[in-house]
């Protein structure tokens, strides 16, 4: 038996099928979820995609947080349920407050996409344990809000423990506080990031490289032995 | 039936490149005088009833945990007087 990771689609999602595509390739079950369902499906992690859910109106994630799903999922990631936020699904981990710290639109004020070089900075998570810690990884990056901003408090909490999980390299893209490209809770369950590994898991597409997929075969590695 | 105002701006420490954008353009367009400017948004709700002590309190936690995210703006909540409405209908 493997792992069945759900994907949730909010309106405005974009990557749900990509990020559905890349629990594929890594040999986990993707499960597809649905914002107005309360209902996880039982399954043994959640994805939370990118996009632009409800148009980022308000703020970016802010109106998707409150969706019928998310009241399961809040409860069950702080009971340990492993959730990966990617770019929109990161603002709407912030906006629910399962991370700390919030997004702002980026410091130039234009829509980036690049390929961005990131480095891992905690492999101990229940999402990056296929890297080593410090590994330099290559994977897209394509959003407007992507400025983590947090009060100094907060980042020095994050420095202190650890739980900046990918930070920037060679060029800060959007003004991040401390090049923080992901960050962790302390639990290692929930993370999030604004870079998409789930377009960089096969040689055709993307970077070129499948930088992206340890994410996947991380958490696929964890439940299967879980 | 009554207008209340909710106010929310970026907390005074966090960069608004929107602002600044807004703050450079000014001297092109002649307006001498301004070193910053800083953007937020409004939100007029139009209340059923009347705004007391209860609603304000309700309005408080709507702009507290969906208007605002106070980890990085701050708000304020006010009554509009009548006049004010009328004014902003003309």
């Amino acid at each position: 038996m493997t792992a069945r990771i759900g994907v949730v689609t909010f309106p405005g999602s974009l990557d749900d099928r990509d990020t559905q595509r890349a629990i594929r390739v890594a040999g986990a079950e993707p499960v597809a979820l649905w914002h107005k369902d309360k209902d996880l499906k039982q399954v043994d992690a959640v994805v939370l995609c990118g996009g632009f859910s409800y148009g980022d109106y308000l703020r970016a994630g802010a109106i998707a947080r409150f969706s019928p799903v998310m009241d399961t999922l809040i409860d069950q990631a702080k009971a340990g349920l492993p959730v990966l936020g990617i770019c929109n699904g990161f603002q709407i981990l912030t906006e629910a407050h399962l991370l700390p710290g919030g997004m702002l639109g980026n410091d130039h004020l234009h829509f980036i996409c690049r390929d961005q070089k990131l480095r891992v900075e905690n492999a101990g998570t229940a999402w990056t344990s296929d890297y080593s810690a410090g590994q330099e990884i290559h994977i897209p990056l394509k959003n407007m809000d992507g400025r983590y901003v947090a009060d100094p408090r907060t980042l020095d909490e994050l420095e202190a423990e650890g739980r900046v999980a990918f930070r920037y390299l060679d060029v800060n893209p959007n003004g991040s506080l401390n090049d923080i490209a992901g960050i962790t809770n302390a639990a290692g369950n929930v993370v999030g990031l604004m870079p998409h590994p789930e377009h960089a898991v096969e040689p055709l597409i993307g970077t070129g490289r499948t930088d992206g997929l340890p994410f996947f075969t991380s958490i696929l590695k964890k439940l299967v032995n879980a | 039936m009554a207008r209340v105002v909710v106010d929310v701006m970026l907390k005074p420490e966090i960069l608004d490149p929107q602002g600044q954008a807004v703050q450079r353009a000014l001297p092109r367009l002649g307006f001498e005088g301004i070193s910053d400017v800083r953007q937020g948004k409004r939100f007029e709700l139009e209340v059923d009833g009347p705004v007391d002590e209860a609603a304000l309190a309700r309005i408080h936690d709507l702009a507290e945990s969906f208007l605002a995210n106070t980890v990085i703006e701050d708000f304020t909540v006010r009554v509009e007087e009548a006049a004010e409405v009328a004014g902003a209908v003309k």
